[in-house]
Protein backbone atom coordinates (compact mmCIF):
# COMPACT_ATOMS: atom_id res chain seq x y z
CA UNK A 1 0.00 0.00 0.00
CA UNK A 2 2.02 2.93 1.21
CA UNK A 3 5.44 1.57 0.67
CA UNK A 4 6.25 -1.26 -1.56
CA UNK A 5 8.96 -3.59 -0.46
CA UNK A 6 11.45 -2.50 -3.06
CA UNK A 7 10.20 0.96 -3.76
CA UNK A 8 12.05 3.97 -2.51
CA UNK A 9 10.33 6.16 -0.12
CA UNK A 10 10.74 9.87 -0.17
CA UNK A 11 9.99 10.83 3.33
CA UNK A 12 12.67 11.05 5.97
CA UNK A 13 12.59 7.67 7.55
CA UNK A 14 13.85 5.38 4.84
CA UNK A 15 16.04 3.22 6.95
CA UNK A 16 13.09 2.28 9.13
CA UNK A 17 12.71 -1.23 7.89
CA UNK A 18 16.24 -2.21 7.14
CA UNK A 19 16.93 -5.52 8.79
CA UNK A 20 20.43 -4.56 9.78
CA UNK A 21 19.16 -1.88 12.10
CA UNK A 22 16.71 -4.03 13.84
CA UNK A 23 17.84 -5.63 17.03
CA UNK A 24 20.91 -3.90 18.28
CA UNK A 25 20.80 -0.20 18.96
CA UNK A 26 24.48 0.29 18.43
CA UNK A 27 27.83 -1.36 18.43
CA UNK A 28 28.41 -1.76 22.13
CA UNK A 29 25.57 -3.67 23.64
CA UNK A 30 24.90 -2.94 27.29
CA UNK A 31 25.15 -5.84 29.70
CA UNK A 32 21.51 -5.92 30.54
CA UNK A 33 20.62 -6.47 26.90
CA UNK A 34 22.38 -9.79 26.87
CA UNK A 35 20.93 -10.42 30.32
CA UNK A 36 17.50 -10.01 28.87
CA UNK A 37 18.21 -12.50 26.14
CA UNK A 38 19.75 -14.86 28.64
CA UNK A 39 16.66 -14.67 30.76
CA UNK A 40 14.50 -15.32 27.76
CA UNK A 41 16.63 -18.13 26.42
CA UNK A 42 16.78 -19.80 29.78
CA UNK A 43 13.04 -20.34 29.46
CA UNK A 44 13.23 -21.35 25.81
CA UNK A 45 15.73 -24.02 26.73
CA UNK A 46 13.74 -25.47 29.60
CA UNK A 47 12.19 -28.81 28.78
CA UNK A 48 8.45 -28.55 28.47
CA UNK A 49 6.78 -29.30 31.77
CA UNK A 50 4.66 -32.40 32.13
CA UNK A 51 1.49 -30.40 31.92
CA UNK A 52 2.22 -30.01 28.24
CA UNK A 53 1.99 -33.73 27.64
CA UNK A 54 -1.75 -33.46 27.58
CA UNK A 55 -1.73 -30.68 25.11
CA UNK A 56 -1.62 -32.98 22.13
CA UNK A 57 -4.67 -34.76 23.42
CA UNK A 58 -6.43 -31.49 24.02
CA UNK A 59 -5.70 -30.45 20.48
CA UNK A 60 -7.35 -33.58 19.23
CA UNK A 61 -10.28 -33.19 21.54
CA UNK A 62 -10.92 -29.66 20.47
CA UNK A 63 -11.81 -31.05 17.07
CA UNK A 64 -14.64 -33.14 18.33
CA UNK A 65 -17.22 -30.45 18.23
CA UNK B 1 -8.19 -47.93 19.12
CA UNK B 2 -10.95 -45.39 19.20
CA UNK B 3 -9.35 -43.41 16.49
CA UNK B 4 -10.83 -40.03 15.77
CA UNK B 5 -11.13 -38.42 12.45
CA UNK B 6 -7.75 -38.87 10.81
CA UNK B 7 -5.78 -35.66 10.84
CA UNK B 8 -4.85 -34.38 7.44
CA UNK B 9 -1.20 -33.95 6.49
CA UNK B 10 -1.74 -30.21 6.65
CA UNK B 11 -2.96 -30.56 10.24
CA UNK B 12 0.01 -32.67 11.10
CA UNK B 13 2.38 -30.14 9.63
CA UNK B 14 0.64 -27.37 11.50
CA UNK B 15 0.81 -29.26 14.74
CA UNK B 16 4.47 -29.88 14.33
CA UNK B 17 5.18 -26.23 13.74
CA UNK B 18 2.99 -25.28 16.65
CA UNK B 19 4.79 -27.65 18.98
CA UNK B 20 8.10 -26.24 17.85
CA UNK B 21 7.21 -22.70 18.88
CA UNK B 22 5.95 -23.67 22.34
CA UNK B 23 9.27 -23.00 24.07
CA UNK B 24 9.32 -19.52 22.60
CA UNK B 25 5.75 -18.90 23.61
CA UNK B 26 6.63 -19.94 27.14
CA UNK B 27 9.52 -17.50 27.27
CA UNK B 28 7.40 -14.68 25.95
CA UNK B 29 4.53 -15.45 28.30
CA UNK B 30 6.88 -15.72 31.25
CA UNK B 31 8.38 -12.36 30.42
CA UNK B 32 5.01 -10.75 29.98
CA UNK B 33 3.39 -12.07 33.10
CA UNK B 34 6.35 -12.68 35.36
CA UNK B 35 4.76 -15.86 36.64
CA UNK B 36 5.69 -19.32 35.51
CA UNK B 37 2.44 -21.13 36.25
CA UNK B 38 0.24 -18.44 34.82
CA UNK B 39 2.51 -18.24 31.78
CA UNK B 40 2.23 -21.95 31.09
CA UNK B 41 -1.54 -21.80 31.31
CA UNK B 42 -1.50 -18.95 28.86
CA UNK B 43 0.67 -20.90 26.46
CA UNK B 44 -1.55 -23.95 26.54
CA UNK B 45 -4.66 -21.91 26.03
CA UNK B 46 -3.06 -19.96 23.23
CA UNK B 47 -1.90 -23.17 21.59
CA UNK B 48 -5.44 -24.49 21.62
CA UNK B 49 -6.72 -21.25 20.17
CA UNK B 50 -4.10 -21.43 17.46
CA UNK B 51 -5.04 -25.00 16.70
CA UNK B 52 -8.71 -24.14 16.49
CA UNK B 53 -7.93 -21.26 14.16
CA UNK B 54 -5.41 -23.19 12.06
CA UNK B 55 -7.42 -22.73 8.91
CA UNK B 56 -6.57 -19.07 9.08
CA UNK B 57 -2.85 -19.70 9.20
CA UNK B 58 -1.08 -19.53 5.90
CA UNK B 59 1.57 -22.21 5.73
CA UNK B 60 5.00 -20.84 5.13
CA UNK B 61 4.31 -17.58 6.94
CA UNK B 62 5.70 -16.82 10.35
CA UNK B 63 4.24 -19.28 12.84
CA UNK B 64 6.07 -17.66 15.69
CA UNK B 65 4.68 -14.21 14.97
CA UNK B 66 1.23 -15.60 14.43
CA UNK B 67 1.12 -17.52 17.68
CA UNK B 68 2.75 -14.69 19.64
CA UNK B 69 -0.08 -12.43 18.58
CA UNK B 70 -2.61 -15.00 19.73
CA UNK B 71 -0.86 -15.42 23.05
CA UNK B 72 -0.58 -11.71 23.57
CA UNK B 73 -4.24 -11.07 22.91
CA UNK B 74 -5.21 -13.92 25.15
CA UNK B 75 -2.97 -12.56 27.89
CA UNK B 76 -4.58 -9.14 27.66
CA UNK B 77 -8.06 -10.52 27.85
CA UNK B 78 -7.10 -12.64 30.85
CA UNK B 79 -5.67 -9.55 32.51
CA UNK B 80 -8.87 -7.71 31.95
CA UNK B 81 -10.84 -10.64 33.27
CA UNK B 82 -9.07 -10.87 36.58
CA UNK B 83 -7.42 -7.56 36.85
CA UNK B 84 -6.37 -7.77 40.43
CA UNK B 85 -4.72 -11.03 41.25
CA UNK B 86 -2.60 -11.40 38.20
CA UNK B 87 0.32 -9.22 37.88
CA UNK B 88 1.60 -7.23 40.68
CA UNK B 89 1.73 -7.83 44.35
CA UNK B 90 2.47 -11.45 44.80
CA UNK B 91 4.86 -11.91 41.91
CA UNK B 92 6.96 -8.92 42.75
CA UNK B 93 7.20 -9.84 46.39
CA UNK B 94 8.33 -13.33 45.57
CA UNK B 95 11.01 -12.15 43.26
CA UNK B 96 12.33 -9.69 45.78
CA UNK B 97 12.79 -12.49 48.25
CA UNK B 98 14.63 -14.60 45.76
CA UNK B 99 16.83 -11.69 44.88
CA UNK B 100 17.94 -11.14 48.43
CA UNK B 101 18.90 -14.73 48.83
CA UNK B 102 21.10 -14.69 45.84
CA UNK B 103 23.05 -11.54 45.40
CA UNK B 104 26.39 -11.69 43.70
CA UNK B 105 27.92 -10.92 40.40
CA UNK B 106 27.22 -7.96 38.20
CA UNK B 107 23.85 -8.79 36.76
CA UNK B 108 21.46 -11.37 37.99
CA UNK B 109 18.67 -12.84 36.05
CA UNK B 110 16.62 -12.09 39.14
CA UNK B 111 17.47 -8.41 38.87
CA UNK B 112 16.76 -8.50 35.20
CA UNK B 113 13.43 -10.11 35.82
CA UNK B 114 12.49 -7.57 38.44
CA UNK B 115 13.48 -4.72 36.20
CA UNK B 116 11.49 -6.23 33.39
CA UNK B 117 8.40 -6.56 35.51
CA UNK B 118 8.75 -2.96 36.66
CA UNK B 119 8.44 -1.70 33.10
CA UNK B 120 5.18 -0.33 31.82
CA UNK B 121 3.39 -3.29 30.23
CA UNK B 122 3.57 -2.06 26.66
CA UNK B 123 7.28 -1.35 27.01
CA UNK B 124 7.86 -4.74 28.52
CA UNK B 125 6.07 -6.36 25.64
CA UNK B 126 8.05 -4.30 23.15
CA UNK B 127 11.45 -5.11 24.57
CA UNK B 128 10.55 -8.77 24.88
CA UNK B 129 9.52 -8.97 21.26
CA UNK B 130 12.41 -7.05 19.79
CA UNK B 131 15.20 -7.29 22.33
CA UNK B 132 14.70 -10.83 23.57
CA UNK B 133 12.72 -12.69 20.99
CA UNK B 134 14.46 -11.18 17.98
CA UNK B 135 11.48 -9.96 16.02
CA UNK B 136 11.96 -7.04 13.68
CA UNK B 137 10.24 -3.79 14.61
CA UNK B 138 7.85 -4.45 11.81
CA UNK B 139 6.88 -7.90 13.01
CA UNK B 140 6.66 -6.73 16.60
CA UNK B 141 4.39 -3.86 15.59
CA UNK B 142 2.15 -6.28 13.83
CA UNK B 143 2.01 -8.63 16.80
CA UNK B 144 1.17 -5.78 19.15
CA UNK B 145 -1.20 -4.18 16.71
CA UNK B 146 0.47 -0.78 16.75
CA UNK B 147 2.30 1.41 14.23
CA UNK B 148 5.93 0.67 13.68
CA UNK B 149 6.99 4.07 15.01
CA UNK B 150 5.14 3.41 18.23
CA UNK B 151 6.90 0.08 18.57
CA UNK B 152 10.26 1.72 18.07
CA UNK B 153 9.70 4.32 20.70
CA UNK B 154 8.38 1.73 23.15
CA UNK B 155 11.49 -0.33 22.67
CA UNK B 156 13.71 2.71 23.08
CA UNK B 157 11.96 3.71 26.28
CA UNK B 158 12.07 0.21 27.63
CA UNK B 159 15.80 0.08 26.99
CA UNK B 160 16.33 3.39 28.71
CA UNK B 161 14.24 2.28 31.68
CA UNK B 162 16.12 -0.97 31.98
CA UNK B 163 19.49 0.68 31.71
CA UNK B 164 18.56 3.19 34.36
CA UNK B 165 17.12 0.68 36.74
CA UNK B 166 19.83 -1.90 36.40
CA UNK B 167 22.54 0.65 36.83
CA UNK B 168 20.86 2.12 39.87
CA UNK B 169 20.38 -1.28 41.42
CA UNK B 170 23.67 -1.77 43.26
CA UNK B 171 23.34 1.52 45.11
CA UNK B 172 19.80 0.86 46.06
CA UNK B 173 20.70 -2.54 47.34
CA UNK B 174 23.65 -1.23 49.27
CA UNK B 175 21.38 1.25 50.98
CA UNK B 176 18.87 -1.39 51.88
CA UNK B 177 21.37 -3.88 53.12
CA UNK B 178 23.76 -1.54 54.85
Amino acid sequence: MLNQPNGRKHSGNVQGLRPDVRTSPGDGEPGWASGLRKLYNSVVEEPLPDSFQDLLKKLDDSDDA
Amino acid sequence: MPDRIKPTPADEAFRKELMAVLPHLRAFARGLSGRADFADDLVQEAAIKAWTARERYQPGTNMRAWTFAILRNHYLSELRRNKRQTNLDEGVAERMLVMDADQEGPLHLGDMETALQDLAPERREAVLLVGASGFSYEEAAEIAGCPIGTMKSRVARARADLAKQLNAEPELLAKHVG
